[in-house]
């Protein structure tokens, strides 16, 4: 059942990107226009979509700050230690 | 004082261990089932109070100190206990499991522990049950691993001993276990902090944990993940609240471990590099120190042992089916192992916090006390740090395992299968549990230690939840080409102690052994040389001077008594003559001199 419903979206994959696009955008219209910001600790965190820039920078931060560290030598052969 | 009807869930523990070889057969499976499901009724049933009270020596020791901060952490560790035994319910070995439960028995002498005595005696136990459960592996390399993180945890423990026999003296004999003191710390406070740390794996005591928990057992790794770390964080919790030095330490680990989750390349070690990032969240609820920080420590620390667990025993399964764990040597497995990615998925769901799962509600409170208490800095990282781990574990795990590239060989793609039964069984009561937790929050609020004043389910904390997971998927699907499995080991600060004990080695052979050499050498010419020169002349000397002296005496005596021997005839008229005229001469003499 499990692999079949995975099979399913797998078949239509466009339109599931498509859709996962859709629902991003509803989520930041959500945030901008109907959720209530009393709850919001700092200034920033009015700006209309402050969260989802957050996420996507720190995601993208994450990555690439990673990989350009494991490339300066951090990242070595698997036999290292055993030689 | 003593309330002989308290029974230690350790004691059940180590009892059931130690009885475990009689149950063979059929008896074997319920009993292994029926030991944790004691320990757990124990905790369930506990009163609070202080029981457990014993003489030793000139001290008190007291094994059991039950209240709401200790009984929240016994709770999830025996329940994890049950679970863990169920998931290992298969393994022939039973040292394994006696190793576990020991292991579990030396966490729950901990957290009921009231002095450093008893905390200490168990925090060992701990260290040299868990390691077997690392050894029993039985691959080339285990052994190695094991030494190592004995190595570690000894040095852990004995910062530890050292600072609370420090504390025992500067107090004037005091050996319970309780706040420190944060605001005027001492060395001996700093020892203690550091064998707590060590244990909770903060940089730079951490690169045992990742080092140990890749290379247990499929069923030893479950224990692992949930125990030592966790315990850690009670002692903490307990000693250390409101510790400043833990906020920064606590967010560093935070991304420490999110970093090197990036570049690892064998799930089980990237789940162990996130246990350092969540752990990081509790190291740093602590170092908040508020009621609202130390209750988001507990609940996350709850929440984690459950989806942690969870994630270990669906990668696990990974690696019990096929023998595989790295990422380079798997992929799209969902047709062959649909239901261990759908509960892989759960914890990887879980631990990034998404609305209706158990990160949601617990990790969100320490978060919030970062923010109330305005550390801004901190809390925008640990939010950061909550992208990166969505980015991993929900993301890159089931990805690149049960998806992405097919990289399994013709053997692996053919072993792998959904696993056994008891292992399915362990993996559905901790996915239900992750979402009853996220779902229904009283049950884990009421049981912490303090009041919660606390709604995670808020429109703005949704949305700020939802915004920052599915623009980290966002980024994850559009740069996932960067995050393609590299076949690479990543070099961590265990590589100070793997290449300083070569480095050891290496002198022992080269400079060591050289300047044994060559102080052999120097004594030889300096030293053997004048002394077989000086032994050389002596040796003449008593040949010619001394036996000279003495042989010359030798023969002045021989040459007298030749001639006595002339005078002396043997006849002994001539003898009682000598004699007589001898003794009338010194009779004249003496008679004429007075």
């Amino acid at each position: 059942m499990i692999v079949k419903l995975i099979d399913f979206f797998r078949d239509r994959l466009r339109a599931v990107v498509r859709l996962c696009y859709v629902g991003l955008a509803l989520l930041v219209v959500w945030d901008v226009l109907l959720v209530d910001k009393h709850h919001a600790h700092t200034a920033v965190e009015h700006y209309p979509g402050f969260w989802s820039l957050f996420g996507f920078i720190a995601c993208v931060l994450i990555i690439f700050v990673s990989k350009w560290y494991g490339h300066l030598g951090i990242m070595t052969r698997e036999d290292y230690y055993d030689k | 004082m003593i309330n002989n009807l308290w029974l230690h869930p350790s004691l059940i523990l180590i009892l059931g261990a130690l009885a475990l070889p009689f149950f063979r057969g059929v008896l074997r499976k319920p009993y292994l089932l029926a030991i944790p499901t004691l320990a757990f009724a124990a905790v369930l049933f506990m009163p609070r109070g202080t029981f457990g009270v014993f003489q030793f020596l000139d001290w008190y020791v007291t094994f059991g100190r039950v209240d709401n901060l200790s009984l929240v952490f016994a709770y999830i560790m025996t329940l994890m206990c049950i679970i863990g035994t169920l998931y290992g319910l298969h393994v022939e070995n039973e040292f394994e499991h006696m190793a576990a439960w020991l292991y579990v028995a030396g966490s729950l002498g901990v957290i009921f522990a009231a002095d450093y005595l008893v905390l200490f005696l168990f925090w060992e136990v701990m260290a040299f049950s868990s390691v077997f459960l690392v050894w029993f592996r039985n691959r080339k390399q285990s052994l190695a691993t094991g030494y190592r993180y004995l190595l570690v945890h000894t040095a852990g423990g004995l910062a530890l001993l050292a600072g609370f026999v420090l504390r025992y003296q500067a107090t004037g004999g005091d050996l319970s276990f309780g706040p420190v003191g944060v605001d005027s710390p001492t060395i001996s406070t700093y020892l203690i902090m550091i064998g707590f740390i060590l244990n909770a794996a903060v940089p730079p005591f951490h690169a045992w944990l990742p080092d140990a928990y890749g290379e247990a057992t499929v069923s030893g790794a479950v224990f692992m993940c949930a125990f030592t770390t966790k315990t850690a964080v009670y002692a903490l919790a307990r000693g250390f609240a409101g510790m400043e030095i833990l906020v920064p330490l606590g967010v560093c680990m935070a991304l420490y471990g999110v970093v090197y989750a990036v570049l690892e390349n064998d799930a089980r070690r990237l789940l162990a590099y996130h246990i350092i990032s969540q752990v990081g969240y509790m190291v740093a609820g602590v170092g908040i120190g508020t009621e609202m920080a130390i209750n988001g420590a507990c609940a996350h620390a709850f929440a984690h042992i459950l989806y942690k667990g969870l994630l270990f025993m669906g990668t696990g399964s990974v690696l019990y089916m096929t023998g595989k764990s790295k990422f380079s040597e798997l992929g799209g497995l969902y047709k062959k192992m649909p239901l261990a990615f759908l509960y892989t998925l759960i914890g990887g769901l879980s631990i990034s916090a998404f609305p209706l799962f158990s990160g949601f509600v617990s990790k969100s409170m320490i978060v919030t006390a970062g923010f109330g208490e305005h550390i801004y800095w901190a809390a925008f990282l640990l939010m950061l740090a909550s992208a990166g781990t969505f980015l991993h574990t929900g993301l890159k795990v089931p990805y690149f395992i049960w998806f992405g590239k097919n990289n399994c060989s013709q053997e692996t793609w053919e072993k792998a299968a959904d696993p056994p039964w008891n292992m399915q069984a362990a993996m559905i009561i901790a996915s239900v549990l992750c979402i009853f937790i996220g779902s229904y929050t009283p049950y884990l609020y009421n049981m912490l230690p303090y009041p919660v004043h606390y709604e995670p389910y808020s429109a703005y904390h949704i949305s700020e939840t939802l915004q920052i997971l599915l623009f980290t998927a966002l980024g994850f699907f559009l740069f996932i080409k960067k995050l393609a499995p590299e076949p690479t080991i990543s070099i961590d600060l265990d590589w100070f102690y793997r290449m300083g004990g070569r480095g050891f080695l290496w002198l022992a052979k080269k400079p060591i052994q050289w300047a044994d050499n060559a102080v052999s050498e120097a004594y030889r010419y300096i030293g053997l040389f004048p002394l077989m020169t000086t032994a050389r002349f002596w040796s003449w000397f008593d040949w010619h001077a001394i036996d000279g002296v003495v042989d010359g005496v030798a023969k002045v005596v021989h040459g007298v008594g030749g001639q006595v021997r002339k005078v002396q005839a043997g006849q002994l008229q001539y003898n009682i003559f000598y004699a007589v005229s001898i003794v009338a001469l010194l009779v004249t003499l003496y008679v004429f001199s007075s």
